[in-house]
């Protein structure tokens, strides 16, 4: 039985992820910011068989709160084995344009809330030489586009600052997992018109919960991204500059 | 932002507003325009399509399982295949199950859908012990056989026409192994295939493929196939989900070669008398095997049609049918027959004593000409069709054979559901 910590419980992609741990009967520390949604994932997950699941409603993005709930997870499942953090949210990029204050909080919620729990989350892992790190990422961090540069920057800090921490925590025997979703059909994009390349958080979980319990590095979900998100990083800056992605 | 949806033969194509609520209680927040509840998409025709629908895909968590008494509550937006993996491991099984577990539970309700053992168990409605239904008002009523009995049986059938279904509470039925004992049996024509669904109407299980290419002494030969769950072999169910099959295929690919190709392979095949010990899913769901199985009629789509006639001269009403659809050569490769009890007490639901036959058509001209003669014949022979297949119908023909419409009509009215909840099939079948 696995100690898993789940921040952003309440996003698709976690859940599904959390499914599949529950139905191998592990213990589960859930975090999300709409309690009755968090108390319904919950009821689900042990009815799938989850160990225990506790729960603690909080905004994962004030990052005043992350210290206080990491002694609480603590607590509530002993030593904490694997950590996800999966919140996050869809920066409307022209909106962003004309608003210093939304780019701000768009930076905020996505890159730098996550970098300050990851702050003391490796600290806390590093002491004790145990555990693995995820992280829900976007292949948007992988290269800057006018469509969504604003939600790309504060996702690319975000593996940037992974890539460091995996280096820093190896010798600790901390593994730290960068996952790079493609095009998911959840809540968040539900205003994209679905194309061939879009696939349902169920498809993806599986993916997610091998990769980290084998502790596997960048992870681009599905698998074909890796192939496009390396084209797309290849095409020289001066070309790039004239498409129109 | 509106996009073009459909049922799953893929016609007709509607424009709809789609709104995916994550949470049960989001779902009042969505009332003020008129809206119709769509689960996997898996009704044929336009019953679950319309302006504006509210997707329960998200609404996709279990609330309470009883071990002990095989009672589980669900969301609405909960996949039968999900419940399946849950409950069979611990020895529960669904007790009424469509032919794919790729449904919602609140979209099997809404169409009160039937099983190969309908002839002893009756609809999945007789099976639910509550719902929780969010009404045109916004408020939230629970409905059972004996609390708000009308809202109850008018909505197990209804199409979703009556509110939104937000939670059900289905009584399950034991099982000792995840296997079903096969009988197959092979009849050379269709009074002899009825003739053996009455020999075998003690088999828990019965379905009949037919083959609707054949005319003259052959008509409607087919093979019976009986199931009772086994005993032995224990209690798995580790199914993943399969492939999708990639690309539509070219729109002739269904054809009357190719149909009556499969059709006499099919028969020769088959082994009369033969017993084989199956798992469940092959038995239960043969098509869920291929993901998007529908692909296989091309871009343009497919209508399945599906009836009942009454019991009374229900062989013979069946063969004039059946060699209608031979002479029309249009006839599918997958046509199913199946004997019905009688007619339980909710408003709109499909099954009644008698025979029914479903079978799919790649949609043309032709096939939809088709479909007004073949209206008639069952409007004549006092049957029905099947709503959840229906994508043409009439609203003369829904009003001639639902005979409880009005009824139906007044509970919606008395629950605040008119100008609330409509679909593009409740429009056309000329419903408020």
């Amino acid at each position: 039985m696995k100690n898993i910590l789940i921040v952003g419980a309440s996003s698709a992609i976690a859940e599904h992820c959390a499914r599949i741990w529950a139905s191998r009967g592990n213990q589960l520390f859930l975090v999300a910011r709409d309690d009755s949604r968090l108390k319904a994932i919950a009821a689900d997950l042990r009815i799938r068989g989850a160990a225990a699941v506790h729960t603690r409603a909080m905004d994962a993005r004030d990052s005043d709160l992350h210290e206080s709930m990491l002694d609480e997870a603590d607590a509530s499942l002993g030593n904490i084995d694997i950590v996800l953090m999966a919140w996050g949210t869809l920066s409307v990029q022209a909106e962003c344009e004309r608003s210093v204050a939304l780019t701000m909080a768009e930076i905020q919620n996505n890159g730098l809330s996550v970098v300050a729990m990851l702050t003391l989350i490796a600290n806390r892992f590093e002491q004790r030489k145990a555990g693995v790190i995820a992280v829900i990422t976007s292949v948007a961090g992988d290269r800057g586009r006018a469509s969504n540069y604003v939600y790309g920057a504060s996702k690319s800090m975000v593996s940037a600052f992974l890539s460091g921490l995996r280096q820093r925590l190896h010798q600790s025997g901390v593994a730290v997992v960068d996952i790079k979703p493609g095009f998911i059909d959840t809540p968040m994009t539900s205003q994209f018109t679905k194309g061939l390349l879009w696939v349902t958080p169920s498809q993806i979980a599986p993916r997610i919960t091998n990769a980290i319990e084998r502790h596997r590095t960048d992870v681009y979900v599905p698998a074909f991204w890796w192939m496009i998100m390396t084209m797309i990083r290849m095409i020289p800056s001066w070309f790039f500059r004239k498409l129109s992605l | 932002m509106k996009r073009a949806i459909s049922g799953w033969g893929g016609y007709p194509q509607v424009d709809a507003e789609v709104i995916a609520p994550t949470a049960v209680g989001a779902c009042s927040n969505w009332l003020d325009d008129i809206v119709i509840a769509r689960g996997k998409g898996r009704s044929y025709g336009d019953s679950a399509s319309g302006n504006k629908v509210l997707q329960t895909g998200y609404l996709d968590h279990f609330i309470a399982f009883d071990h002990v008494n095989g009672v589980l509550t669900c969301e609405a937006g909960v996949t039968l295949r999900d419940v399946l993996r849950l409950i069979v491991p611990t020895g529960w099984f669904i007790p009424v199950t469509p032919g794919t577990s790729y449904v919602s539970i609140g979209g099997a309700i809404a169409s009160d859908v039937h099983g190969k053992n309908h002839h002893h168990t009756g609809s999945l409605g007789e099976h639910v012990r509550s719902l929780h239904m969010l009404l045109g008002s916004g408020e939230t009523v629970v409905a059972t056989p004996s609390e708000h009995p009308d809202l109850f049986h008018a909505t197990c059938g209804g199409m979703g026409l009556t509110g939104i279904i937000l939670e059900a509470t289905l009584q399950l039925i034991p099982i000792t192994s995840s296997r079903i004992d096969q009988t197959t049996i092979k009849a050379g024509s269709l009074e002899a295939l009825c003739e053996a669904f009455e020999t075998h109407a003690q088999a828990t299980y019965s379905v009949a493929w037919i083959d609707c290419v054949r005319s003259g002494n052959s008509l409607g030969r087919g093979v019976l196939r009986l199931g009772e769950h086994a005993t032995t072999g224990g209690l798995n169910f580790d199914a993943g989900d399969p492939p999708n099959l990639p690309l539509y295929a070219p729109s002739f690919l269904i054809n009357k070669l190719t149909v009556t190709a499969f059709n006499s392979l099919y028969y020769g095949v088959a082994t009369h008398n033969q017993r084989a010990s199956i798992p469940l899913l092959p038995y239960f769901y043969p098509l869920d095997s291929i993901g998007e199985w529908r692909r296989l009629y091309g871009k343009p789509g497919f209508v399945q049609y599906q009836f009942v006639v009454p019991y009374l001269d229900g062989v013979r009403n069946m063969r004039t049918i059946l060699a209608r659809i031979a002479a029309s050569g249009a006839g599918s490769a997958l046509a199913v027959l199946k004997l019905f009890r009688e007619q339980n007490a909710n408003h709109l639901s499909f099954p009644m004593a008698g025979y029914s036959l479903a079978l799919d058509f790649r949609l043309t001209k032709r096939v939809i000409e088709l479909f007004v003669e073949l209206d008639a014949m069952v409007v004549d022979m006092g049957g029905r069709i099947y709503l959840t297949k229906d994508a043409l119908m009439s609203e003369s023909t829904f009003k001639q054979t639902y005979q409880r419409w009005q009824e139906f009509e007044e509970v919606r009215a008395r629950y605040g559901a008119i100008g609330k909840f409509a679909s593009s099939q409740s429009r056309r079948l000329g419903l408020a």
